[in-house]
């Protein structure tokens, strides 16, 4: 655990040459090795050091300011509710209550058996369908208490399990950059004015 | 537990679906859904703009006056022009970090049109000479990340993106890229930080436009995912028929993310300056009346950053203008409606709350009194508060914001309207904004406030009436 599999390597890689410089895949190589292991350990953290030539007390740095990513092992599912504005108006704030009254827990802890990590949060971009719940950044929209319930309960029986991948993994599809189709990807230092880009003010479009 | 609904009824003629056109399409967000459907054809004006020089798609925009959605309205083609001269590379950046309680409107745009979006920002690549655009998307929305890269990799294979696009000697490359949890992101200079892999803290200004100096210190251009996402219907239908809809000085539509206490509450493109409040709240068309018929009691016309209106202001438009000059902003198209059951000390408190929990700490009036604010605010609703406590309370936000906040007119009593913006001692709005709903809240409710404090009650305080004790 913890150093990326081959693959994931391998996947690090073409995600460094994506970008002009490779310290700007530093959050998207923590979030491949959250995907990997459900949480950024500092193991993982040293490795993406290497990979972008950084040293891990500067990936920790960034790391440990964004919220996303959990040094230490959570539940299986991240169950967020919202108590923002739009959601408390419609009951968010009663439903993270009954939350943590029907999981045992309070809000920021993980359940004994590690399956659910609660977490009180901010507006998740659903304030028309209030109260919204998210479980491992998946919506559950206009959610009652009944509602809730029955959602532990799929998430416990499995039922879920394909639409709800465990905590750290994002998007199933991935961009896929291919060498030949790639234009121009280099640092800033390499780059010059586009050719296409006309100088001055030629009534042309680009050349055919 | 239904899945998300947003306005899914019939279009009618006279509201142009510029940006939503795609929404209730199944297959909107693949690339065949894109050519076949909508308002406009899919890829047709990338086509158009590529006969164009890049200055003349520059000055298209600047006639349209098309309008930054991000917040701050700032006309697009514009800021394009700020791109410092002969300096390269430039870069596109696509802000999808849409975080602002409230707002809900980018996520639709990136989950159901994502080509869209990559449309609107190859014409932005264009315009300007970008060597890369890099598409920035909140870490929260897998489902918006996987369907932008389905969408990448179509318009890869198809030669939309990439090397001498449909045969022409334009290249250009699009990158995803994510967040992962932090709202002070959203804004650009954060958002660059981040976008270098540091943690996303605002930078100092000048340079205000991160057109002069951006990521990499090289010319960047940041425009959020709606206004990008204009840009395919523009150039498709020039500009005279987009400044058709609208009004002069705020031509086109706008996303507004209508939530809180209303019957129907959805995302609803609508025209920008023609329609008023009252119309979005009541008519059965958007909101349908405020929920069980109950009266208003206040609501945020632009975001939780924004000073809040009363019922004295439901008749005016929604224009950027008339709503700064009257004391607030319309910022992210985020209108949040309260009613008369809702607690005023209590709703001040949530958005208080989010401010400090968001605030980066870079400067200190801002990191420390964000947090000083929510304790206050914490105590009086526990029943704890102090008589003093609304003055310190006031003055902490004076340290953040001094002088004036901006603040809707109360006639009644004599209050005139501040306009927007606030002042700032700090790096970025983000502690100012936390000044928004305290200063709203006391102005029109101090007696809500009053009430906790003295009779020590930590009782929700459900309706006018009741407060007046
Ligand atoms: C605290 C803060 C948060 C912001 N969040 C966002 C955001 O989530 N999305 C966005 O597009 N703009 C956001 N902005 C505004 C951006 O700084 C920037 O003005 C905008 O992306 C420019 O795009 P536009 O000109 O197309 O509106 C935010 C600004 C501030 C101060
Ligand atoms: S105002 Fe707040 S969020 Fe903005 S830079 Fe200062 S500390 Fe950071
Ligand atoms: S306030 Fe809950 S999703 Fe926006």
């Amino acid at each position: 655990m913890a150093r990326l599999t081959p693959d994931n390597l391998l996947l690090a890689r073409k995600i460094i040459a994506r970008f002009p410089e490779p310290r700007s895949a530093t959050i998207m190589l923590c979030h491949l090795a959250q995907e990997q292991d459900g949480y950024l350990s500092p193991e993982a953290m040293e490795q993406v050091a290497e990979l972008i030539g950084a040293t891990s007390a500067e990936v920790l740095g960034t790391a440990s300011f964004y919220e996303m990513f959990k040094m230490h092992p959570v539940g299986k599912y991240c169950v967020n509710v919202c108590t923002n504005i739009s959601c408390q108006l419609l009951g968010g704030e009663e439903l993270l209550e009954h939350a943590e009254e029907v999981m045992g827990i309070r809000s920021g802890s993980t359940t004994a058996d590690g399956m659910f990590t609660l977490e009180d949060v901010e507006c998740v971009a659903a304030c028309t369908e209030a109260p919204a719940v998210q479980v491992n950044y998946r919506y559950f929209n206009r959610v009652s208490p009944d509602d809730f319930d029955e959602l532990l309960e799929d998430l416990r029986s499995g039922e879920l399990s394909r639409t709800i991948p465990s905590h750290g993994t994002l998007g199933n599809v991935r961009q896929d950059l291919h060498g030949d189709r790639v234009a121009n990807i280099t640092s800033p230092s390499q780059q010059v004015e586009p050719a296409w880009f006309p100088n001055g003010d030629s009534d042309e479009g680009p050349a055919k | 537990m239904s899945d998300t609904a947003v306005d899914t009824q019939e279009s009618t003629q006279e509201v142009p679906k510029v940006v939503s056109s795609r929404f209730d399409v199944d297959d909107g967000h693949t690339l065949h859904g894109y050519t076949q459907s909508g308002s406009f054809e899919g890829y047709a004006a990338l086509r158009r703009a590529l006969t164009m020089t890049p200055g003349a798609v520059s000055e298209l925009v600047k006639d349209a006056t098309l309008l930054g959605r991000g917040g701050a309205g700032f006309p697009a083609g514009v800021k394009w022009g700020f791109c410092a001269p002969d300096v390269w590379p430039r870069y596109v950046v696509a802000n999808g970090d849409e975080s602002e309680p409230g707002t809900y409107k980018d996520r639709l745009l990136m989950e159901r049109d994502p080509h869209q979006l990559i449309e609107g920002s190859l014409i932005a690549a264009y315009a300007i000479g970008a060597a890369q655009v890099f598409l920035y998307v909140r870490g929260e929305m897998p489902h918006a990340q996987e369907r932008i890269a389905a969408a990448l990799n179509e318009a890869y294979e198809a030669n939309f993106i990439g090397k001498n696009i449909l045969g022409t000697d334009f290249s250009v490359d699009i990158v995803l890229t994510f967040g992962a949890g932090a709202y002070i992101v959203g804004e650009e200079t954060a958002l660059i930080e981040s976008l270098e892999g540091n943690r996303g803290m605002p930078r100092l200004k000048p340079p205000f436009f991160p057109a002069a100096k951006g990521l990499y210190m090289m010319p960047t251009i940041v425009n959020n995912i709606e206004t990008l996402s204009n840009l395919p219907w523009l150039l498709s239908h020039g500009v005279r028929e987009y400044r058709s809809i609208g009004t002069e000085a705020s031509p086109g539509t706008r996303l507004i993310a209508l939530s809180g206490d209303v019957e129907r509450p959805g995302v609803y493109e609508v025209p920008q300056g023609t329609t008023t409040f009252r119309e979005l709240f009541e008519s059965e068309r958007y909101g349908g009346g405020i929920r069980g018929g109950r009266e208003l009691k206040m609501f945020i016309p632009g975001g939780a950053s924004a000073p809040w209106f009363f019922p004295e202001q439901v008749d005016l438009p929604l224009e950027g203008r008339v709503v700064g000059a009257e004391g607030s902003m319309l910022g992210s198209g985020a209108v949040v409606v309260m009613d008369d059951t809702t607690d005023a000390v209590r709703a001040c408190w949530r958005l208080v709350r989010f401010f400090a929990r968001e605030s980066c700490g870079k400067c200190t009036p801002c990191r420390e009194g964000t947090v000083w604010e929510e304790r206050i605010l914490r105590r009086i609703l526990d029943g704890q508060g102090r008589p003093s406590d609304l003055d310190l309370l006031l003055d902490v936000a004076d340290n953040i914001s001094p002088g004036p906040y901006p603040l809707a007119a109360h006639p009644e009593a004599g209050l005139e309207a501040v306009p927007f913006p606030p002042r700032q001692t700090t790096i970025c709005p983000l502690g100012p904004s936390s000044v928004a709903p305290i200063t709203s809240a006391i102005s029109r409710f101090r007696h809500e406030f009053e009430g906790k404090i003295n009779r020590k009650d930590s009782i929700p305080v459900t309706s006018a009436g009741v407060t007046s004790v």
